[in-house]
């Protein structure tokens, strides 16, 4: 599994990281290997707000769809419009050029609370041993 | 209690993800994942463990008035080797199942659906009065494996002894596979040429083996649930439970074709004529989405703010590229181009009707 070490991590599988004034965040490398081959991702419109935990999207593999959760409150500045024509790239690179939206936070001090990736790390690998 | 299969532990070798399908734990992938799968498949060449399914034997001095009874296709049409699809039907026309018979110098052999197979069994059981015949079901002692894909009979042809050049589609050959007595059917769920392979349990390993040692140069893959039900959605092959089901009947799902009313009686027929004169109320058709998302399995379909249908199967379809779904609307809803929508979670997005198959099946086009 993959992680990225400046992103901070949700126990629902999404990262957010702080870029200057704004925050980008997506779903995390475990998250898509669980739900394997991405079709579609529904993306809200730029200048929604959403509260912390707050359903702002689904992400749809062959399979299922399932709901993404904002990592921390903030307004959406911009979508990952590329997603439209090529959802494989969050399979790709779910920390890059796989991004879903960003956002200028509200409190950029809400990502310091979440795990960070060595904890995310440990989270995953405790989580596994649940099932 | 879930059962594995002969081959559960090829699959976890292979990183196969096992899930529980019709009581059976089955791959639903490998790691390379169903779109690769399924490209594979279209391309090149797919090995799947479908033991999950089930076979009934039919035997006895009135099989062919026995089966010409039970199910709606000329059985009596049928050459000696040849396979064929057919449904059997409720007295009110509902789909009991869909089959396939295979005409067999000593018997007839029926290939049946995973979660129907009980169902079935006592169904054809419990119709033999007044027959000399026997119904029996030997999915305990038969293993069954499809190779299916456009290599399939380069792989195949290197392991047996019967000459599959001269082997049409929908004809089988009591044969040998890698030495194993075996039931071999031109046939498939995918819309490629291929085949299904029928033979003993105990030797599933080393079928399973042998084969995919005989396709690695041709580039033959394990295929998992998930391809499976892609490509067989292309094709518009229906799943019992979702296309086909004990309230539908044959020809509102398209399946008029396999329906035999010149042959006489059968369990359905009047029913079904009647529906055939007078034309179904709802209808199977073929839809792509205009606005974007992904139409799945129950979605409502929706015309003037009215749910006027539902999908069967919805996803995004990978040799097409595109967003489709099979639903049923009601007729006046059914012309190609005809504008519906698709409830998706809180929205209704646009769709119209187009054309099926959406993938013609490769042994059409030849």
């Amino acid at each position: 599994m993959r992680v990225d070490k400046a992103s901070r991590y949700t126990r629902t599988h999404e990262w957010v990281r702080l870029e200057g004034n704004e925050a980008v965040t997506g779903i995390t490398d475990y998250a898509q290997e669980h739900l394997s081959d991405i079709v579609y991702v529904e993306l809200p419109a730029v200048g929604e707000h959403f509260d912390k935990g707050q359903v702002y999207g689904v992400v749809e593999s062959v399979k299922a769809a399932s709901d993404c959760y904002m990592p921390i409150a903030g307004t959406v500045t911009a979508v990952n419009e590329a997603l439209a024509d090529s959802p494989s790239t969050v399979n790709e690179d779910p920390y890059g050029a796989g991004w879903f939206v960003r956002l200028t936070p509200d409190d950029p001090a809400e990502a310091e609370a979440l795990m960070d990736a060595d904890a995310y790390e440990q989270f995953v690998a405790s989580s596994e041993g649940e099932h | 209690m879930a059962r594995k299969t002969e081959l559960y532990a090829r699959h976890e070798a292979l990183g196969g993800r096992m899930i529980d399908f019709a009581g059976w734990i089955l791959p639903v992938q490998y790691p390379t994942g169903p779109i690769e799968e399924h490209h594979t498949v279209r391309r090149a060449a797919g090995l799947f463990d479908i033991d999950h399914m089930a076979q009934l034997v039919v035997r006895g001095r009135d099989a062919l008035p026995y089966l010409q009874h039970m199910v709606t296709m000329d059985v009596g049409k049928m050459v000696m080797g040849e396979a064929h699809y057919s449904l059997v039907c409720y007295e009110d026309g509902g789909i009991v199942d869909d089959i396939f018979v295979y005409r067999m110098p000593d018997r007839y052999f029926i290939a049946i659906n995973a979660a129907n197979a009980e169902k079935d069994t006592r169904w054809f059981q419990a119709h033999t009065a007044g027959f000399e015949v026997s119904v029996e079901n030997v999915a305990e002692e038969t293993y069954m494996l499809a190779l299916q894909g456009p290599r399939a009979e380069a792989i195949l042809q290197a392991l047996t002894p019967a000459n599959l050049s001269q082997m049409p589609y929908h004809r089988a050959i009591d044969s040998t596979v890698a030495g194993v007595p075996t039931l071999i059917g031109r046939t498939g769920y995918t819309g490629e040429d291929g085949f299904e392979l029928f033979f003993p349990r105990e030797k599933a390993t080393l079928v399973w083996d042998r084969i995919m040692e005989a396709g690695a140069p041709h580039g033959l893959k394990p295929i998992g649930l998930a391809a499976r039900d892609s490509l067989r959605f292309e094709a518009k092959m229906p799943l019992y439970g979702q296309e086909i089901a004990a309230h539908i009947n044959p020809i509102q799902a398209g399946l008029g074709w396999a329906v035999a009313f010149g042959k006489g009686e059968f369990i359905g027929r009047d029913a079904l004529l009647k529906v055939k004169l007078e034309g179904p109320k709802s209808v199977l058709v073929g839809l792509e989405m205009v606005d974007r998302g992904v139409p799945r399995h129950g979605y409502p379909v929706v015309s003037a703010g009215q749910a006027v249908g539902e999908v069967t199967t919805g996803m995004f379809a990978p040799t097409l590229g595109r967003y489709l779904a099979l639903a049923y609307v009601p007729k006046e809803l059914a012309a190609l181009g005809a504008e519906v929508g698709v409830q998706i979670r809180n929205d209704v997005k646009r769709a119209k009707v187009v054309e099926t198959p959406f993938y013609v099946p490769a042994y059409r086009r030849k």
